[in-house]
Parts: C-alpha cells; structure tokens; sequence
C-alpha cells in the first residue's frame, strides 16, 4: 500500500519558486493499476519521482507498506528502491554497455545473488517479456519497443512491491506501446502493483483506477470498471 | 563502504565498460597513460643518465674499477714494482696500467717564430703509460681522432687531447691555453723540469673525460728517459677487474697487503671527482622533481579522462543509482577503470623501456660534450613509480566519479544542473 499527505514540491530557481505540487493525498492498494494523467506541467511526473523515492518532497508525508519514507536515510531508500521498487522510464534507460540480460541481472547481482541465480531469473523475465531470444544483445541492437520491454523485465525480475512507469509508451509506436501495455495487463492479472503516468486516454483506460491532475492538485480520481 | 558487494559490481560494471568501449577511445587513453609513464622514468632518467654517463666515462676511461695513485705529499708511489707485484697476484685482476705523470709545457711552431711573436704554448701533464696496458684498461686506442695511437717501440711520439689544440676548443677559455697550428706530424717541444725534448705529434684523442683531453700521453719508456728515472716508481695503476670481481674487495686485499701505506687505494667511485658526486645528488634530485611533477601531470590527465567518461555517462549513473545500484559499486567502477588504463600504460611502458629504450641508448648513448648519456632505470625505481601512477591514478579517477555520483539521482537522469 503506498499514500501520500499534503504532498508538496516545490522547485526553486534563484528567488523564483514554482509549486509543482500543492498538497496531493493519495491512497492506492496492494496489486492496484493506477494511471496519473494530466496535460503538460500538470506535475504527473513528480508525483511518480516523488512517491518512487528518486525525488524528496518539499513537505508532506509519503508512507510505502507502513513506513514512512521521510525518516529513511539516503542509502535505506537506496536499498527500498533496489529491493521493493520496480522502475520503467520513458526512454527505457539501459545502460549501453550491457547485454538485455545484464541490464536486467545488474539490479539481482546488487542484491547478493549469485550470478547463475541473476542470470537465470534474468533470462526467465526476458521470456516473459517476449524477448528471451535477445538474451546477449546490447541496447543499442534492438529497437525502441525491444528495449522498453527488457527496461520492463529489468523492473520486474526482483518481484518489486511497485512498478512505476513513467510515460513508458511515449516513444513507441502504436504497435509496441500496445506490446508494452499488454504485459502490463498480464503484469497486473498476476496481482502487480503498477503507477503509470500517461497522457495518452487509450493507456490509462486499461488502468483500473485514473487519477488526474491538473496544476499540481488531484482534480478527479476515477475508476474503470 | 568498500564491501566485497560493492567491488563485485564494480568489477561487474568496469569489466563491461572497458570491453565495450570504443577501442580508439580506450587505445589513446592507454597511450596517454603510455606516454605519462615515459615521462615519469625516461625523463628523470635521461637526466640522471647523464651525469651517470659521466661516472661511467670516469670509470671506464680512467680510474678502471680501482686505481692506485701517489699520497698527496708524494710525487710518486714508493716501491711502485712491489705495489705492481701484489696486483699481478691478484686473480681479479683482468689488466693493469701503470702511470707516469708529470706536469710540463708544450711549444708549438717554434721554429718559425720570430723573437717579437709570443710562443705558441700550452701546459698540461705528460702521461707515460705502456701502449698496451693502458689500451687494455681504457681502451685509450678507440679515443684516437686523428692520426694513429702509440706503439711500445716509438721514440719521441706522443698523443695530444684535443683540448691542448686550438682547433678543438671553441671560444676563449681564462687560465688555459692551447696549441694553434698543431696537427697529425707537427714537432712540439716539451718542458719538464727545464728538460726540453722535441716530439712529434703521432696522433690526436678525444675522451668524455675533460682531464684526459687536457693530457700528453707517450711511451712510459720515454718519458723515463728525458726525467732520467729508473726506479720504476709511477704516479697511479689504474686496474680492471673481471666481471664478477669487487671493486671493493679487491681495495680490501691492497690494504690488507699494505699498498695504503704507500698510496691510495680507491675504488672508482671513492675516486669520482667531488664535484661529480655532487652533480650526481643535484640531478637524482632534479629528476625527482621532474618525476613529481609528471605525476602532477599523470593525475591531472586521468582526472579530466575520468572526468569527462564521467561526465557524458551521467545519465547512466544516475540510472545505477535509480535502480538501487550503491553509489560506492559505482565509484569503484570508475577506480578501477583507472586501475587499468594506468596499468596498461605502466606495462606497456615498462616493456619500452626495458626491451627498446635501456638497451637502445646503451648501443647508441647521446653525445653530450662531458659523457655518452644512457638511460638510468633502476628496476626498483621504475617499479615504485609504476605504483606512485597507479595510486595517483586510483585517486584522480575516484574524485570526479565521486563528484558526480554525489549529485542528485532524478537530476542525473533528467540531465538538469
């Protein structure tokens, strides 16, 4: 379960002060699929950085399977992320130099497992995905729709708690952002929790809850039945 | 914290980097670790080559490994048969030659000179060796110029340095005069003790060694004859030892029999000049400060290396660090990156430096004026510099890795400031 209070972000530039997010309380449940939409600067984005714990809050209370994540230290939100939270980013952000497999194996081997182990969990993930015949290309070998896929399995391999997608179909095509949406379906069926942030209706429609923002502040929360 | 997981993803990560890497961008990072290592052994090498040049120019074409010379209140070693005797038994002993030497003058065309022109002369020592025996120890034939070197049967022949000839000397040195107009043939008369005795000049040599070239050598037998001396005693016995003899050793056996009671026994290095030895502590010390300084330079360029992977590779760290990867892991990447880069250079320079440059400056030594300069690459040394640019390195690669995994994660992959 992960909720929010009084969530605020504010970004400071100089003596200029923009609130991206004025106050946002959020609750979503244990294997939920939750869409944050919202038009450009809505702040859909650092929400999903802030609640993902690759940002910290200007103020309000941010609490992940009953902790509070404001009293952690720098390296237990390390650890957090590396062992509960699953990430996919909009450009799928594979480091170059590894094969499919080693972008997903890194995360495991960082968590003391054996490599025979990684590897083999590694492998498993990019049979999930569809991709278990790209087990030793490098990201710069496969296509847009191929590295997001193994950018999901990478989230995915340790079985996070959460996956957070940020606009993970922005730069595919409809039929890889299909592909993508696809496994998150079958992800969530499976009893995965999934925030996705998305501008695209069609997407966020295969959620079963959509919250939308609109100048830092939830303006609805709506849920498909 | 460097735990063993953070150096296993480390290695994990480096392994990739550099395999994947571009093999241009890691070849002139390597040859820049190359030449970085060049600078730090051949510079201050060349530099202390020199000077060891010299000290082996004073060894090999004067002092031999040990030499045996008149107490400083004598004019001459006493009971010099005897001394020669107790060296012959020596079984270290590869050659000897014994030395006459005395200071005198040297007029050249004097036969043509009116009464108003000032002589042509010069002063100097006049050496008498035994052809052979001084050939055998300094090679002293291989110094010959001009002309040809001393057979044991000439009569009235010498050998001039070329710095008692004008020709030779460039500029006006104060308190030193040489011979002009004197070539291969010429007639010089020479001056000891009022003893006068024309010579011709049999030919002309020129040794690294500045005092030698300062020097008139002739027969031993010779110049015995115009001081009228039989006694047999000399000025100095240079000796050569074998190759795997003491030079310290034998000096021990010279005092045991009693030789340092008649003359100094030093070996060639009791026997440098001082100011040689100085020289010698002045230039080990100028290349350390040189090999200080290309370590200076050595840092500075594996920082900007690191710096700049670091840099462009941003993203990617922040990436790592998003995904939970420890900042340490990351750091560690870097340090060893820069672990491999300077031991590749290190090695590669290394084997330059020991199968090309040592053995290339020992065939062709640079002609300086005062020695054949070589180059000095003392193992140990070269070992522990290897390890000062590895260390250097380790910390000019943590420091701009650590500036960049210290910024903010999000503000890492975002790419904001």
């Amino acid at each position: 379960m992960i909720e929010t209070k009084n969530l605020i972000k504010t970004f400071r530039d100089g003596d200029t002060e923009t609130k991206v997010l004025k106050g946002i309380d959020f609750k979503a449940e244990n294997g939920e699929f939750i869409a944050i939409m919202g038009r450009s600067g809505a702040g859909k984005s650092t929400l999903l950085y802030q609640i993902s714990l690759l940002d910290d809050p200007t103020d309000g209370e941010i609490i992940i399977d009953g902790r509070d994540t404001h009293l952690m230290t720098a390296r237990e939100k390390e650890i957090f992320r590396l062992t509960k939270l699953g990430f996919v980013f909009q450009d799928y952000a594979l480091l170059p130099e590894l094969t499919a497999r080693e972008n997903i194996a890194l995360p495991l081997l960082m968590q003391n497992m054996s490599s025979a182990k990684a590897y083999a969990i590694a492998t498993e993930a990019l049979a999930k995905v569809r991709l278990d015949h790209r087990l030793h290309n490098i990201p710069s070998h496969m296509s847009g729709g191929e590295q997001q896929r193994v950018s999901i399995a990478r989230a995915i391999a340790h079985t996070p708690k959460i996956l957070f997608a940020d606009e993970p179909t922005a730069n595919l095509d409809n039929e890889s952002s299909r592909a993508v949406l696809d496994i998150f379906k079958e992800l969530h069926r499976e009893g995965q929790m999934i925030i996705m942030v998305t501008h695209e209706e069609q997407y966020a429609n295969m959620a079963e809850k959509i919250i939308k923002l609109d100048d830092g502040k939830i303006i609805s929360v709506h849920k498909n039945i | 914290m460097f735990s063993l997981l953070n150096i296993r993803i480390g290695f994990f990560l480096a392994v990739r980097q550099i395999r994947r890497a571009s093999l241009w961008t890691t070849g002139l990072i390597v040859f820049v670790m190359v030449l970085t290592f060049l600078n730090l052994v051949v510079v201050s090498g060349i530099l202390v080559g020199l000077v060891q040049g010299s000290v082996n120019a004073q060894r090999i074409k004067y002092t031999g490994d040990v030499i045996i010379s008149n107490l400083n209140e004598k004019k001459y070693i006493e009971s010099s048969p005897e001394v020669i005797n107790i060296i012959k038994s020596l079984p270290q002993v590869a050659a000897f030659s014994a030395r006459y030497r005395l200071g005198g003058t040297f007029e050249a065309n004097y036969r043509t000179r009116k009464d108003t022109d000032s002589p042509n002369i010069a002063s100097g020592l006049i050496v008498g060796i035994d052809p052979q025996a001084e050939d055998a120890v300094t090679g002293m034939s291989k110094n010959i110029i001009k002309g040809q070197y001393l057979l044991p049967t000439d009569y009235d022949q010498i050998i001039v340095g070329t710095f008692l000839l004008k020709e030779y000397v460039s500029g006006d040195n104060p308190g030193f005069t040489a011979l002009e107009n004197v070539s291969v043939g010429s007639k010089i008369r020479i001056n000891i003790n009022g003893i006068q005795r024309e010579v011709t000049v049999k030919g002309i040599f020129k040794s690294k060694v500045q005092d030698i070239s300062r020097n008139v050598y002739m027969v031993d037998s010779q110049l015995r004859s115009i001081i009228g001396r039989n006694d047999g005693n000399v000025a100095e016995i240079a000796m050569k030892l074998k190759s795997d003899a003491d030079p310290i050793a034998v000096r021990r056996a010279l005092t045991l029999s009693g030789v340092d009671k008649v003359a100094k026994v030093q070996t060639y290095v009791d026997a440098q000049p001082q100011f040689l030895k100085d020289i010698v502590g002045t230039f080990a010390m100028l290349g350390n400060v040189l090999s200080s300084i290309g370590l200076v330079v050595a840092s500075i360029t594996i920082f900007i290396v690191i710096f700049i992977n670091a840099i462009t590779r941003r993203k990617f760290i922040g990436i790592l660090k998003g995904i939970g990867i420890s900042g340490k892991a990351i750091e560690i990447s870097y340090i060893l990156q820069s672990i491999f880069y300077a031991f590749c250079g290190s090695m590669i320079g290394f084997f330059l430096v020991y199968a090309l440059l040592v053995p290339l400056f020992i065939s062709h030594p640079l002609d300086f004026p005062f020695s054949d300069g070589i180059l000095v690459a003392p193992l140990d040394q070269t070992i522990m510099r290897m390890g000062l640019l590895v260390f250097a390195t380790v910390i000019a690669g943590y420091i701009p890795a650590r500036m960049i995994v210290r910024k903010n994660t999000l503000d890492s992959i975002l790419g904001r400031n």
